[in-house]
């Protein structure tokens, strides 16, 4: 369809940005976007660190690995890693559903089981790692 | 003014609509699709680093059960998946942080970069079960 008279309505004055800014899709702005990279570049480090440490442990017995991972340091930095994975986890399996899912009763169901699954997954390992490392 | 660019009444030449059969295949299309893969692969391995931990917390049968069950075939497989799905989406994960930062966006580097992260991840693969298995001669 063609404009044939444009000046015929009142144009509308508000910047698009008045109604834009910090109402996204979801209501939340960029912090999604903001966590999802800051957990990204803090599992960088992380990843690395935690890959190095199973690699130092392969073929070590229960003892050694339980007092490997009491250490404070190890123990500090595999809480850190838990919580960056878990919370990463949950934000990118939230996009892939939003994406691909859109029966809204299965996509509200899927969206619950992940914050449910990664939430309990992370404090059941998070609980491990205190109860290792307190009791030393 | 929309009649001035009715110029020919010849059909145009419309845009296809966008769905995967119709785009031929680039690499960038594979580093995009395997970042989702592997990072839903990354999330079972983790749910795996949890059981481990809780196992370890909870004592040393607990932990035999745990240790048996990476080590046995399908286990391995597991963890020769997870790890491979671990170094990609590390290696994509640090060119998406780039991307998001704004460098590295012409088309001649974009597709470069996705070639660096699949045969990087390849490589990062194989330095992992060298080591690991070095580790397992020595223990």
């Amino acid at each position: 369809m063609s404009i044939q008279n444009p000046g015929r309505h009142t144009p509308n004055l508000r910047h698009p940005l008045k109604r834009a800014r910090g109402l996204g899709s979801a209501k939340d702005g960029t912090h999604h976007f903001a966590i999802q990279r800051i957990t990204a570049i803090a599992l960088v480090f992380l990843t690395i660190y935690v890959a190095w440490l199973v690699l130092s442990l392969v073929g070590d017995d229960f003892a050694t690995v339980r007092a490997t991972v009491a250490r404070p340091w190890n123990a500090t930095l595999l809480v850190a890693f838990l919580i960056a994975s878990f919370w990463h986890a949950k934000l990118g399996l939230q996009v892939i559903i939003e994406d691909y899912v859109h029966t809204p009763w299965l996509a509200a169901t899927s969206q619950l089981s992940v914050i449910f699954v990664c939430v309990l997954a992370a404090i059941a390992s998070v609980l491990a790692v205190i109860r290792i490392a307190l009791g030393g | 003014m929309a009649n001035q660019q009715r110029v020919s009444d010849r059909p145009r030449a419309r845009p296809l609509s966008p769905h995967l059969q119709v785009y031929s295949w680039q690499v960038q299309m594979v580093t995009s699709i395997l970042h989702r893969g592997t990072g839903i692969v990354l999330v079972l391995g983790s749910l795996l680093v949890a059981w481990g931990l809780v196992a370890l917390a909870a004592g040393p049968v607990q932990w035999a059960d745990f240790a048996e069950c990476v080590r046995s075939p399908l286990g391995f497989l597991v963890m020769f998946g997870w790890s491979w799905s671990l170094a990609y989406h590390l290696i994509n994960g640090i060119r998406h942080l780039a991307q998001d930062a704004g460098y590295a966006y012409e088309i001649s580097s974009f597709v470069r970069n996705s070639w660096i992260s699949i045969f990087g991840s390849l490589v990062l693969t194989a330095i992992i079960w060298l080591l690991a298995m070095t580790q397992w001669g020595n223990a």
